[in-house]
C-alpha cells in the first residue's frame, strides 16, 4: 500500500502514519502549488468560508420559517432543497436534502454509520463527535443512549428513527416548535434552533433562547 | 474493501459519545489546509468520485483508522490518491517539494470558484430502467460482502424491510469508487427496518432504522 512507501516504524501505529502529520500537510500544500494543481489563495478562501459563512444558523432559518410559515413547511417537508433555495437570505442548497419532521409520535436522529455524511449547506461542517465511532456506532442500536449522553430524555412512547445516511441523501431535523414561543418573531425563533436540534440530539428550549 | 473498520454501525465498546461545547470549526490550521486541498482537488480536478475518496480512507489500516483523526484520515486518503493518480510521488512527498515535471490537470480550482457560495454536486442521474419498487413494498437486502467499496452497511444486510421513498436514480457508489466515469445510476430508495429485525428479540421495540438502499442491494420479499 502507499502508506508503506514510507519510512515509518510500523510497531506503534499512532506514532508511524500519524507523526508529522502538520510537517506532512505543508509538504502537500507546497507540491501542489509548485504543480500548479492548488492555488493557495483560493485554499485561503474555502477555509473562510466554512469557518464564517456555512454553518447551522443556515438551517435555523428553515426551521424557523416552518414554524411560522405553514406552507413554507409543507413546501420543505416535500422537497428541502427547492424550499431553502426559495428563501433568499439562505445560502444555496445543493441536490437532495430531505427535512424529517419530528412529531409527539416520532423523533428523528441522522447519522453515517459509514463515514460522516452531513448537510454542510445548512448545517456547516459536522462537529467531531458527530464523526466519532462512539456516535457512528451506537446511534443506530441505542439511539437513547446516545440521546442521554447529550442530556436528552423522550416520552417512553415515542418512537426513534435513526436516519443512516448511506448515499448521496442528505437529511435535515424539523424540531417542534416549544410551546411558549407562540408570539415570537422569526429571528427570535432562529435563534432557538442550534445545530443538535437538526441532528437530532437537541431539543430547542425556550431558555437556550 | 467493504468489511473494515470504517462500518461502525451497531458496534460496541467504543464508549460514550463527547461532545465539545463551542468547538472551532478547524482544530488546528493544518485541518483547514486538507479540507481546503481535497475540496479544491476533487471539485475540479474529476479524477475521482466522492466515493473514490472515500474507499481511499476505507482501506487505511483499522488501527490507524482507529487511531487517527477525522482529518487525519482526510489527509491520508488524500495523499493515497495523490500518488495514484500521478499527482505527485512518493518521493515529491519525502522530499517537501515537486522534483517532476508537471502534467496539466483539467481544471483548476480558483479563486473566482471559492468565492462563489459551495453547492453540493447533484448525483442524481436519467434513468435507463424502469424502479422495480415502489413505496409499501417489502424487500430484502441482499447478504454481500464485496473486496471493494459498497454503501450497503453490515447491520443492514440480509434484512427485511419496506420501502419509504424512491430518491431518483443515482451515481452508483459501488462502481463510481472504482472509476469515476463509471457512474452507472442506480435507483435509490429509503428503506425502513424495525430495531428487532436489526437486533434481535432485545432490541429496543421504539426504533427504527433507515438507510439509502440502492436498487442492486434489493430484492423483493
Amino acid at each position: 500500500m502507499a502508506e508503506h512507501d514510507h519510512d515509518h516504524d510500523h510497531s506503534d501505529p499512532e506514532h508511524s502514519e500519524l507523526s508529522d502529520i502538520q510537517l506532512r500537510v505543508r509538504a502537500l500544500e507546497t507540491i501542489l502549488t509548485e504543480k500548479g494543481y492548488v492555488d493557495p489563495a483560493a485554499l485561503d478562501q474555502i477555509v473562510e468560508s466554512y469557518e464564517t459563512k456555512i454553518g447551522p444558523k443556515n438551517g435555523a432559518r428553515l426551521v424557523a420559517r416552518a414554524w411560522i410559515d405553514p406552507d413554507f413547511k409543507a413546501a420543505l417537508l416535500k422537497d428541502a432543497t427547492e424550499a431553502a433555495n426559495s428563501l433568499g437570505h439562505v445560502s444555496p442548497v445543493g441536490s437532495h436534502l430531505i427535512a424529517v419532521e419530528n412529531t409527539p409520535q416520532t423523533h428523528n436522529l441522522v447519522v453515517c454509520t459509514l463515514c460522516s455524511c452531513y448537510p454542510w449547506e445548512v448545517l456547516g461542517l459536522p462537529p467531531v463527535w458527530y464523526k466519532s465511532a462512539p456516535y457512528r456506532s451506537r446511534a443506530v442500536i441505542d439511539p437513547k443512549g446516545v440521546l442521554g449522553d447529550f442530556g436528552v430524555t423522550l416520552p417512553a412512547d415515542t418512537e426513534i428513527r435513526i436516519w443512516d445516511s448511506t448515499a448521496e441523501t442528505r437529511f435535515i431535523v424539523l424540531p417542534m416548535r416549544p410551546p411558549g414561543t407562540e408570539n415570537w418573531s422569526e429571528e427570535r425563533l432562529a435563534d432557538l434552533v442550534t445545530r443538535d436540534c437538526m441532528i437530532g440530539t437537541g431539543l430547542p428550549t425556550p431558555e437556550a433562547g | 474493501m467493504s468489511n473494515t473498520i470504517h462500518d461502525m454501525g451497531g458496534m460496541h465498546g467504543f464508549g460514550p459519545v463527547e461532545p465539545e461545547p463551542n468547538e472551532p470549526v478547524f482544530h488546528a490550521p493544518w485541518e483547514g489546509r486538507v479540507f481546503a486541498m481535497q475540496r479544491a482537488l476533487g471539485s475540479a480536478a474529476g479524477l475521482w468520485s466522492i466515493d473514490g475518496g472515500r474507499a481511499s480512507m476505507e482501506v487505511l489500516p483499522p488501527l490507524t483508522y482507529l487511531a487517527a483523526s477525522y482529518y487525519q484520515r482526510w489527509f491520508l486518503g488524500l495523499e493515497k490518491r495523490v500518488v495514484a493518480y500521478g499527482l505527485a510521488g512518493a518521493d515529491e512527498l519525502a522530499a517537501g517539494h515537486s522534483l517532476h515535471p508537471v502534467a496539466p490537470l483539467k481544471r483548476i480550482f480558483t479563486v473566482a470558484d471559492a468565492a462563489k457560495p459551495p453547492v453540493r454536486g447533484n448525483f442524481e442521474r436519467p434513468s435507463t430502467a424502469p424502479a422495480k419498487f415502489k413505496p409499501g413494498d417489502r424487500v430484502r437486502t441482499k447478504n454481500i460482502n464485496p473486496t471493494t467499496h459498497t454503501r450497503l452497511p453490515r447491520y443492514a444486510r440480509d434484512k427485511e424491510g419496506v420501502v419509504e421513498a424512491i430518491r431518483g436514480c443515482h451515481v452508483y457508489p459501488d462502481t463510481a469508487a472504482l472509476d469515476i466515469h463509471d457512474e452507472n445510476p442506480q435507483w435509490l430508495y429509503t428503506v425502513v427496518f424495525t430495531g428487532k429485525e436489526l437486533w434481535g428479540e432485545d432490541a429496543d421495540p421504539a426504533i427504527k432504522v433507515s438507510i439509502e438502499a440502492f436498487e442492486p442491494y434489493l430484492l423483493p420479499a
